[in-house]
């Protein structure tokens, strides 16, 4: 069974609102430490919609609840903030930007 | 007192939506009105209580920290300045002359977004319009790689979309709307035709639209219907060329879904050639989708002050540019920098975690508004006032217009622009 998936990252409005409201409260956690999947991966993965689930690539991994998202199968997203950045690596291809999108990452139950 | 201000302008993304209606009661803000869900906050929690600066966490006078500051820039021998967006241009001058004056690299937070779009501009050239043409004129509106309805929510209703304009007197009757993305998000549902790419496929898509669009033929993978390029039917790329040629005014908006993905630059040069070469069969303009209030201001002020629009090194006595070279996230994770200035951002919060760290090892000075995790880690801070809501400035909208904001509250803490110029006094 895979568990590799292509991770992208972005802003949602919960994110926004969070990092408004300071990125030390509750909120800016709860709205950026999130894995959003397709749901079909997720039961393939054996995973509830809430569940943790450690999500790993060669810069460092992190464990967070994995909730069912409208996404294609083999993709996952994570909201932008810290939580997702201990998963990019500095690799920036002589740009100056990292890959924030497109990332090989691995999911499993945590 | 209480009070009502017109036509403030927000500042948290690159729409600078200037028809907000902010109610002020004693100095604080009660009541905002017209402002989307994502720039609500920046009203509601700001805190224009007068704060002191802080050295290595202690509260010390502002002559103090001045000080402090001016001593760790003398001393440096490599400082990095970065941030910038969330300031106000008047800043963001004084940022570069500071940089210029110490023979610091600076960079912007242009360079983890649309750094890339600026690469492009460069190699291509720059098809762009104003979003008062858009909303005036265009017919055909396209979002690729971008996410408005989460990201720039007013974006629609005010310019793109939704509004009626003066050859657009229908409002979105009047418009034809197409989504190119990985994914399905809260802006499929404004689209007419959705077109779902493969991750990574975004080159091969624009390659296939530029050669329909000259008239040539496209094999794509597979067999009459099933026939595809990058996850999308080739009929739907047929169809989506022939409404861009016969459009009467054709508008596409990028976002970070083109710059942050496999290609970066190479992909993003691909649509603005695409959209010049539309040019010769109608009018179609490209305009990135910025983030932050006022980095299109931060590209434009580097640019007329260095020649460059982020990623710049002064040490050689002059500017020399270098994306990957002088670029923040760069210089972090190769630990060349010895001392960092960072204006009005956070990129403790938002730079892969080994660049991020990096900051908390060397004297970091920064200006900031409101506490974050850059200011958890900084050597020195001061919490200056907030351009828009307790001072005034220039920020520019994201197709390049200035626009002047004006301060809702009395202004109660020194600018950027202030903290600036002393620091340029002891550098």
């Amino acid at each position: 069974m895979s568990r590799r998936f292509r991770l992208i990252t972005g802003r949602t409005r919960k994110q926004a609102d969070g990092l408004h409201r300071g990125k030390e409260t509750e909120a800016y956690r709860q709205a950026t430490a999130l894995v959003e999947m397709n749901a079909d991966d997720m039961t393939r993965l054996g995973v509830e919609d809430g569940a943790m689930v450690q999500v790993r690539t060669s810069t460092g991994a992190v464990d967070v609840p994995a909730r069912a998202g409208e996404l294609p199968l083999g993709l996952v997203f994570m909201p932008l903030g810290p939580t997702a950045n201990a998963l990019v690596g500095t690799e920036t291809e002589a740009t100056g930007i990292p890959p924030f999108k497109g990332l090989e990452v691995e999911v499993e139950p945590a | 007192m209480s009070e009502v201000v017109e036509n403030a302008v927000c500042t948290f993304c690159g729409c600078l939506c200037d028809d907000i209606v902010v109610e002020v009661d004693d100095g604080r803000i009660t009541n905002v009105k017209r402002v989307c869900a994502s720039g609500r906050g920046l009203f509601n929690h700001y805190d224009p209580t007068p704060r002191q600066p802080t050295v290595n966490g202690k509260e010390v006078t502002w002559e103090e920290a001045i000080a402090e500051a001016g001593r760790v820039l003398r001393e440096a021998d490599s400082p990095l300045m970065y941030g910038l967006s969330s300031s106000a241009i008047e800043a963001q001058r004084k940022n570069i002359q500071l940089a210029d004056r110490l023979g610091a690299m600076i960079d912007t937070t242009s360079s983890v977004c649309h750094g890339p779009t600026g690469l492009a501009m460069q190699a291509v050239g720059e098809p762009t319009c104003t979003l008062g043409e858009v909303r005036n004129r265009a017919d055909l509106v396209v979002f690729w790689g971008c996410n408005p309805a989460e990201s720039h929510p007013r974006h629609v209703t005010r310019y793109s979309v939704t509004p009626k304009g003066m050859l657009t007197p229908n409002g979105r009757k009047d418009r034809t709307v197409v989504l190119v993305d990985v994914r399905p998000t809260a802006s499929t549902r404004l689209a007419d035709l959705f077109l779902q790419v493969r991750p990574g496929a975004d080159f091969e898509v624009l390659t296939t639209l530029r050669t329909l669009t000259q008239g040539l033929g496209v094999r794509g993978q597979g067999v009459g219907a099933e026939e595809e390029v990058g996850g999308v039917p080739l009929v739907a790329l047929e169809e989506l060329a022939e409404k861009m040629k016969s459009c009467r005014f054709g508008v596409a908006f990028m976002g970070m879904g083109l710059t942050q993905t496999r290609g970066r630059d190479l992909t993003v040069s691909e649509l603005f050639t695409l959209v010049a070469e539309l040019n010769q069969y109608t009018r179609f303009s490209v305009i990135p989708m910025r983030g932050h209030g006022n980095v299109a201001g931060a590209d434009q002020v580097m640019t007329w002050q260095s020649g460059y629009p982020f990623a710049v090194s002064f040490a050689r006595g002059y500017p020399v540019y270098g994306p990957g070279e002088f670029s923040a996230v760069d210089v972090l994770a190769r630990q060349e920098a010895d001392t960092a200035l960072i204006l009005a951002s956070d990129p403790v919060a938002h730079f892969p975690k080994a660049a991020a760290e990096q900051l908390g090892q060397i004297p970091t000075i920064v200006l900031d508004p409101m506490p974050n995790m850059t200011t958890e880690v900084a050597s020195v801070v001061f919490p200056t006032a907030c351009y828009g809501l307790d001072a005034a400035g220039t920020a520019y909208r994201m197709d390049g217009v200035p626009i002047r904001l004006r301060p809702v509250l009395s202004s109660t803490r020194p600018t950027d622009e202030e903290i600036l110029d002393r620091l340029i006094a002891v550098s």
